[in-house]
């Protein structure tokens, strides 16, 4: 009986009606507002411009070198070495700035130009709201990114003089992919932040301040912490050789940051002869062919993609439930 | 009954400890202007985002249009038209991009869309502004393209959150004539504001608010007779002898006060013009003037915390949950 009445009860408290309602609206709306801004034309501007200059000395680079390669127009987007500057770098540091520069002012925007009530009082739920801008955000990002890669590619074509193989342009598709992953993550934590704080200068900073945080004191950080959790054994340092467990924490703290995952997901796809420990260790005793074929490197890539489209949907869930509970009134 | 298109009864909402409503009951009538009335932080917003179902009901039950806000929100808000308390526009958009924003959200048909805002734009007073963008508009402007937005709903209730605050005196004066003319439609207005004396004068009834409660709640004349005990003041100017002691027999008259050489001040329960005119001429005056003063609801509220205690200005914030 109770369980009877506790369904009831429950269907009772349910709302009525689609929360999709009006998502489209929102959509369309936010992503024509996003295209038209003067903030996307200067961020696209900068990512072009860095581009240009990245991908054209990456480009004078492989025009010098002749040795036989068979990923060489891959090498316009991860030149191969210890190049200082290449695309992959430019786009990693570049795209969370964009996305940041998306979101940050998104929902408190909307109560600080003191829309937000006169929106909701329509027919339509906040989810439709929420997910419009969201939704919004990610396809701006991917329009940009898209039309990003087909510049390079295309100046490749131009440049280089070669055709990429079918295998180039699969990395290269799969490359795309985790970027647009990458920068979702970096959209929906601003997103975050922009429902978390009422001033957007807060919420941009905090993204900001964040996003640096993790991508340039967090390696050092995960090292340190890494080693304070699991010292160093004195066997492997006598051999100059890292200790297997303090490594293991070393990379699982690392991977907290979005960029240490994009980074080992693009070095994957795009660098099939970098080897992680694991594959080098194969590779010594002669199980693994190299380079790794399309298949294996997209395997190797997984946990990286898988848990970067998780903390995106994490980070967005936060919000989305945040948002929800949060009081109409400014 | 069946003209009831908002009932609220036992109405609460509570933010942590603090109370913002406290158990308030009312009915809107289908056609009626109803005010909400009272200081700041007295619960007015609140009681009007519960309807909308902006906000969760702590206790009690709402409803309208015979809906319930907080599990069918959809279809109140499809019949509801909503102007916030300083109602926001998206500045880089024109007048006219904004409602069809709006229209989209609701669901008018695209072929209707534009008709729909053309027509809402000129009642209003800004169709010839409807292609320029927001951010150049006045407050006055803001305010009334957001009734603009109502008209284009085409809706039963339009709820008012302060419509008339920081307005000059021009401006209010055309907004109060668009919510008549809304009346006059048919639609049942529901509005909130802190100055009194502007909203009497289109009210039919009005709650008075105070910490959460409604204290009192009827027509005008019936909250002057309930506080001030009759409430209404004639104006008598005549010459004539032993009149003070005729008007003073005239039925419904409760005093009679010479304040000055042929002239009376009466306090009535009612508007006894006729009577007075008559006792005057039956007692052979002559009648010079004869005016007749509506208490005001700031007299009316002003006496009321007086004599139950506090000062409308005490509560400011402390009820106030935002």
């Amino acid at each position: 009986m109770a369980g009877t009445r506790a369904i009831i009860m429950e269907r009772k408290m349910q709302r009525e009606g689609s929360p999709w309602r009006g998502l489209s609206v929102v959509f369309f709306r936010e992503l024509f507002d996003h295209l038209t801004s003067v903030r996307m034309l200067v961020l696209q501007f900068l990512v072009l411009l860095f581009g240009a200059a990245v991908v054209y000395f990456a480009a004078e680079q492989i025009r010098n070198t002749t040795a036989e390669d068979p990923f060489l127009f891959m090498r316009l987007f991860a030149p191969p070495g210890q190049t200082l500057l290449s695309f992959v770098l430019v786009l990693s540091i570049l795209v969370p700035i964009i996305a940041i520069g998306l979101g940050f002012d998104s929902v408190n925007g909307e109560y600080n130009r003191r829309t937000m009530s006169r929106i909701l009082s329509q027919p339509i739920y906040r989810d439709a709201l929420l997910f419009g801008k969201f939704l919004a955000g990610l396809a701006t990002l991917t329009i940009a990114l898209v039309t990003l890669w087909l510049l390079v590619i295309g100046f490749g074509l131009l440049r280089l003089g070669i055709p990429p193989s079918g295998e180039e342009i699969g990395r290269l598709l799969v490359f795309l992919v985790v970027t647009i992953a990458y920068a979702g993550v970096w959209l929906a934590l601003a997103m975050l932040f922009s429902i978390f704080f009422r001033s957007t200068a807060t919420a941009a900073l905090v993204s900001l301040g964040l996003w640096l945080f993790l991508a340039l004191l967090w390696p050092a950080l995960a090292q340190l912490f890494g080693e304070m959790i699991s010292p160093q054994d004195i066997r492997f340092a006598a051999l100059g050789l890292p200790t297997p467990d303090t490594l293991a924490w070393q990379q699982g703290l690392s991977r907290i940051s979005p960029g240490t995952l994009y980074g080992e997901a693009v070095v994957a796809m795009l660098n099939p002869d970098a080897q992680s420990m694991t594959t080098l260790l194969a590779q010594f005793q002669g199980r693994i062919q190299t380079p790794l074929p399309l298949d294996q490197s997209i395997i190797q890539a997984w946990p990286q993609m898988v848990s970067l489209i998780a903390g995106m949907i994490v980070l967005f869930v936060i919000g989305y439930v945040a948002f929800q509970r949060q009081e109409v009134r400014a | 009954m069946s003209d009831l298109v908002i009932e609220a009864r036992d109405l609460t909402k509570r933010y942590g400890q603090a109370t913002a409503v406290n158990g308030i009951s009312f009915t809107v009538e289908k056609g009626e202007i109803f005010g909400l009335l009272g200081p700041n932080g007295a619960g007015k917003t609140t009681t009007i985002l519960m309807m909308l179902g902006l906000t969760e009901v702590s206790g009690g039950s709402v409803s309208v249009m015979g809906y319930d806000p907080a599990r069918q929100p959809l279809q109140v808000k499809r019949l509801v038209g909503y102007l916030p308390d300083t109602v926001g526009f998206y500045d880089y958009m024109t007048a006219a991009d904004n409602l069809r924003y709006t229209a989209a959200l609701i669901g008018i048909e695209p072929k209707e869309r534009d008709k729909r805002i053309a027509s809402a734009l000129d009642r209003v007073g800004l169709a010839d502004v409807g292609t320029k963008h927001v951010g150049a508009f006045s407050r006055g402007m803001r305010q009334r393209l957001g009734l603009a937005e109502i008209l284009m709903k085409d809706v039963q209730i339009a709820i008012l959150d302060e419509p008339t605050s920081g307005l000059d005196p021009h401006a209010t004066a055309e907004l109060l004539e668009t919510i008549r003319s809304l009346k006059h439609d048919g639609v049942a207005v529901l509005l909130s504001s802190h100055l009194l004396d502007r909203v009497q004068s289109i009210c039919d009834r009005v709650a008075l608010f105070n910490a959460g409660k409604i204290a009192l709640i009827g027509t005008v004349p019936q909250l002057a007779s309930q506080v001030l005990g009759g409430g209404y003041h004639v104006e008598v100017e005549a010459d004539g002898v032993g009149l003070e002691q005729k008007l003073g027999a005239v039925p419904g008259v409760r005093q009679v006060e010479s304040v000055g050489p042929g002239r009376f001040r009466l306090l009535a329960e009612g508007d006894v013009r006729p009577q007075a005119a008559a006792a005057v001429v039956n007692a052979g005056g002559s009648l010079r003037r004869l005016s007749f003063d509506e208490p005001s609801l700031d007299t009316i509220y002003n006496r009321y915390f007086q004599t139950h205690g506090g000062h409308p200005g005490d509560h400011h914030g402390a009820q106030n949950a935002a």
